[in-house]
């Protein structure tokens, strides 16, 4: 509960409608000892009094009638009716939606059969219907408001229970013999009471609106008795004459709803934690790079050089650090493995190449990208925008989740071809044809027609690697683009990856966490681990004789291409959270060699041999060859 | 494509069923005799015997369903006694005047509501997506009916832009610029809170699609950021706010009633309500079955849209 308040009250707008909302409910139910004039008695010498005359702070009505008392004596039962409807919609809702929930099968379709009917009508109009059988009338309004509802919490209620009804608490319930009756209000109603709360939080306010809105049309409460609708009803007729009559009940519905809803939202955001996504930020178009960032960028001949590269994300108030200074080069044509466990920071690595990891949370601190002379952690996000997808391009890993599932492959092609050439309608099908026979795609024409979802995991991979292609560009990344693929479709796109590097002279940046596909197609690669390049060095002589120990594990733990499942759990222990860094080096708590000196400070990456780097004070032995 | 068509048009017939029940039941409802409470203040001993007939009354529940639902797929909706005219005829003529009131607002709070979600959440916690929150929850929290009070009182009585009410003006051309200017206030009015729940909804759509995977791919592409909001992300978000706007187009088609009293707009919504306070039960059986079937059919239409839109639908 404190927790929930502390939350609550982060929201300072919820926070706000809580305040208002408890004065105008302090006020309702004090206005029976109020010293206030009587709401009913009519004066018709006194009408229309202007708003602070004396005897009426608010003025009187078309009756002469005291307004602030009529206000308070209005909101009192505005606010009742609508909570009373709330609390009956929520109770009978939800009661339906347990039960249907629970007990599923025929009682379930039956029960929802019922509420989809029920939600087929126009919301306000079956409560018209209700009322027009009931008779005009407050106590009418109210049902008619609160059955109007009910479907609502049946629906929400059904769809949580059904959520939990075969969890193991449940399970271990009925296994112990408790009666349905026993188990529901034991086990299923604490569990669905917050949604209970959240769905009546955001639905009271409608309901007082609703209320109002009926006695407006007459069909609420009837003279002498008034809430806040039917004080508005009342008052139109003068609208032109005295519209403070109209305005003051007009105004006091607003304010209450709107409080209503602040709170509401509050209270959402605090128990539903699937509808807070809204409160979550998403990323902007290209990753921030810190300000402070120094200027490491040394003027290189080579196509790409990545300086002390480092990569934060910054949650709450821990920072991780997902790449923590990490340099690499690419040259033209060359194909550089990126090799590591999942959250190792080779993706991210790649990603801050394009600029692409999600910012907010993702912050470049610092570290430069030069690409042939240019650093890319410079560039404004408009020349990004001409950098992403035509020097440089990018293959991600799952293509389902990456095509965008709504356009045509021809559209999606057409629209990566177009965003960096203007070319004409023919043209630019002729582009994506070939551009799909370029990834072998049999039956072309056909393909641009298909959206995503109707094609294969690898017909998939190919389209993404095509859009890749789309602009010839000098750079490939290629983010574990067969790990979602089964292995006989991964030796294909391998394959195509190598006759393309051959075909166009593509340099290729490949991220794996599979020594076998490194061996196939990489000519040099970089083993990172929690964040740092551990080796790097020319791939056939790290795969022949790793000096890592981290990298002769990977090696170990994985079997020749084509063989199955790739299982890295054969590693011991889990790499180090990223912001709870180990003082020295960071794969000792995992390290069969490790040594006391290992973790007392910092181990720098060390030359060994002309090509080669380790990070490690005591390296396997490099066999020569 | 035909064939969903004709699937979804079938797939409402049991629902246009249950519809016509639930009236059934709710006109069931009423204490007393069914006869002389449905002509209230008409009930003459000729007018009683005459609807006795008509419904058979007399005979049981069920039987009595089946006759009321025969007449209605005959088009025989029975008689307003309140205003000696066939029931249906006066659906007819005042049911063009709630369409054209509820189809302008309907268009005008979607495309209102969609582009202001979509705003906001690519400006997310910038001061445009700041200002449209706050806007929407104004908008939400207004009862249309004072908005739509305070419209005329100011922008037909002080301004003296619009008429203060009605469809037509009372003298003079019946043309579209007289129906216009006679439209704005009432439409603009209706469609505040629709458009403000859209824009809810848009900007949460909007938020979640913004965080996948293809929005990134797009922006690995090198298109513009418009482009990617515009037309992927909102794409996209589409699919999750299109079933909302049917359900608002619920929300606008009986809202109409508040705004048809408030303006005085010839519609269906007035005259349920008039027939309401007249106790003209029939009258009001007959509006609300009407109206219901409509939104029935307009929700098919809403679901073909969706399937145009998204082609992982099995058409
Ligand atoms: S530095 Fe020590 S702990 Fe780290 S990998 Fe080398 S031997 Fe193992």
């Amino acid at each position: 509960m404190t927790r929930f308040m502390a939350l609550f009250a982060r929201s300072q707008l919820a926070f706000i409608g809580l305040i208002i909302l408890s004065l105008i409910l302090i006020l309702a139910i004090l206005t029976p000892w109020l010293p206030l004039n009587d709401p009913n008695v009519i004066d018709t010498s006194n009408r229309f009094k202007r708003p602070f005359s004396e005897d009426s702070i608010l003025g009187t009505d078309h009756l002469g009638r005291d307004l602030l008392s009529r206000l308070l004596w209005g909101t009192r039962l505005s606010i009742a009716v609508g909570l009373c409807a709330a609390i009956i919609a929520a109770f009978i809702g939800s009661a339906i939606g347990v039960i249907a929930g629970f007990y599923g099968g025929h009682t379930d379709n039956i029960i929802m059969r019922g509420v989809d009917m029920l939600m087929a009508f126009p919301y306000i109009l079956l409560a018209l219907a209700i009322v027009a059988a009931l008779g005009p009338g407050l106590m009418n309004a109210l049902i008619a408001v609160a059955i109007v509802n009910i479907p609502f919490f049946a629906r929400n209620i059904r769809g949580v229970t059904l959520g939990i009804v075969h969890r193991e608490f449940v399970d271990a319930a009925r296994l112990s013999g408790m009666s349905n009756a026993k188990i529901i209000i034991n086990e299923i109603l604490p569990n669905v009471f917050p949604v209970i709360v959240v769905a009546m939080s955001t639905t009271v306010g409608w309901m007082i609106l609703e209320t109002a809105g009926l006695s407006f049309l007459g069909l609420g409460s009837q003279p002498p008795q008034a809430d806040l609708g039917s004080m508005l009803g009342e008052a139109r007729a003068a609208i032109i004459t005295s519209p403070y009559t109209s305005v003051v009940p007009g105004v006091m519905i607003l304010i209450i709803v709107m409080a209503i809803n602040l709170v509401g939202d509050g209270i959402r955001d605090v128990l539903d934690p699937r509808l807070k996504s809204g409160a979550l930020s998403t990323p902007r178009s290209t990753t921030e790079v810190a300000k402070n960032k120094s200027d490491a960028g040394l003027k290189t001949q080579t196509l790409l050089s990545i300086n002390g590269l480092k990569t934060e994300f910054r949650i709450g108030n821990r920072i991780l650090k997902a790449v923590n200074d990490v340099s690499l080069t690419v040259d033209k044509g060359q194909c550089v493995g990126i090799i590591g466990e999942s959250g190792s920071g080779k993706s991210v690595t790649a990603l801050s190449i394009m600029r692409l990891v999600s910012s907010p949370p993702g912050i470049i601190t610092d570290g430069s990208i030069d690409f042939k002379g240019d650093d890319l952690l410079k560039l404004s996000s408009e020349d990004l925008r001409d950098f992403r997808g035509k020097k440089v391009s990018y293959v991600f890993q799952d293509p389902l989740s990456t095509l965008h599932p709504l356009y045509t492959v021809g559209q999606q092609l057409s629209e990566a071809i177009q965003s960096h050439n203007h070319v004409g309608k023919l043209e630019k099908h002729k582009k994506a044809l070939e551009l799909l026979q370029a990834v072998r795609i049999s039956n072309p024409e056909k393909r641009l027609n298909s959206y995503p979802h109707e094609l294969s995991g690898g017909m998939r991979q190919r389209i993404g690697i095509a859009m890749a292609l789309a602009n010839d560009p000098d750079i490939i990344i290629a983010d574990e683009p067969t790990t979602a693929l089964d292995v006989t479709v991964q030796a294909q796109i391998l394959k195509l990856f190598q006759d393309l590097r051959r075909e166009k002279g593509l340099a290729l940046v490949f991220i794996t966490h599979d020594f076998g596909v490194i061996s196939q197609i990489c000519d040099k690669v970089a083993v990172m681990y929690a964040g740092k390049v551990v080796e790097t060095g020319p791939a056939a002589e790290i795969l022949k004789s790793p000096a890592h120990p981290y990298t002769a594990r990977l090696k170990s733990c994985v079997p020749e291409l084509g063989q199955g499942k790739r299982n890295l759990i054969a590693i011991p222990g889990f790499p180090p959270m990223i912001d709870n860094m180990p003082s020295g080096c960071a794969f000792a708590s995992r390290c069969g060699k490790a040594e006391q000196n290992c973790q007392s400070a910092m181990v720098d990456i060390k030359k060994i041999g002309q090509e080669r780097a380790v990070r490690c004070l005591f390296p396997e032995e490099i066999k020569a060859g | 494509m035909i064939a969903y068509i004709i699937k979804r048009l079938l797939s409402a017939i049991p629902v246009l069923l249950g519809i016509s029940v639930i009236v059934f039941i709710i006109m069931a409802l009423i204490p007393g005799d069914p006869a002389t409470a449905i002509l209230g203040s008409f009930a003459t001993p000729e007018n009683v015997e005459k609807l006795n007939r008509d419904l058979g009354l007399d005979k049981p529940m069920i039987q009595r369903y089946f006759i009321w639902l025969g007449n209605m797929l005959q088009g025989d909706f029975g008689r307003s006694f309140s205003l000696n005219k066939d029931v249906l005829d006066e659906i007819s003529e005042r049911f063009g005047a709630t369409l054209v009131l509820a189809g302008v607002s309907f268009v005008l709070c979607s495309i209102l509501g969609v582009v202001a979600g979509a705003l906001s959440a690519s400006r997310q916690f910038g001061i445009t997506d700041k200002l449209i929150t706050l806007s929407v929850l104004i908008g939400i929290s207004i009862p249309s009916f004072f908005l739509g009070m305070m419209m005329i009182l100011f922008f037909s009585v002080q301004l003296r832009w619009f008429p203060v009410s009605g469809m037509w003006p009372i003298y003079g051309a019946r043309d579209l610029s007289a129906l216009l200017s006679h439209l704005f206030l009432p439409a603009v009015a209706l469609s505040v809170v629709a458009t403000g729940v859209i824009a809810r909804l848009s900007r949460s759509a909007m938020l979640e699609v913004l965080r996948q995977d293809f929005i990134r791919t797009a922006r690995a592409k090198g298109l513009s950021e418009a482009r990617v909001i515009w037309r992927h992300a909102l794409k996209a978000a589409m699919v999750s706010v299109i079933p909302v706007l049917g359900v608002q187009a619920g929300f606008v088609l009986s809202g109409a009633v508040y705004i048809e009293m408030v303006f005085q707009w010839p519609g269906v919504g007035r005259m349920l309500v008039e027939a309401i306070l007249k106790r003209d039960i029939l009258l009001v059986q007959g509006g609300v079955v009407f109206v219901a079937a409509c939104y029935v059919m307009f929700n098919i239409v809403v679901d073909i849209i969706q399937s145009l839109l998204d082609p992982r639908i099995k058409t």
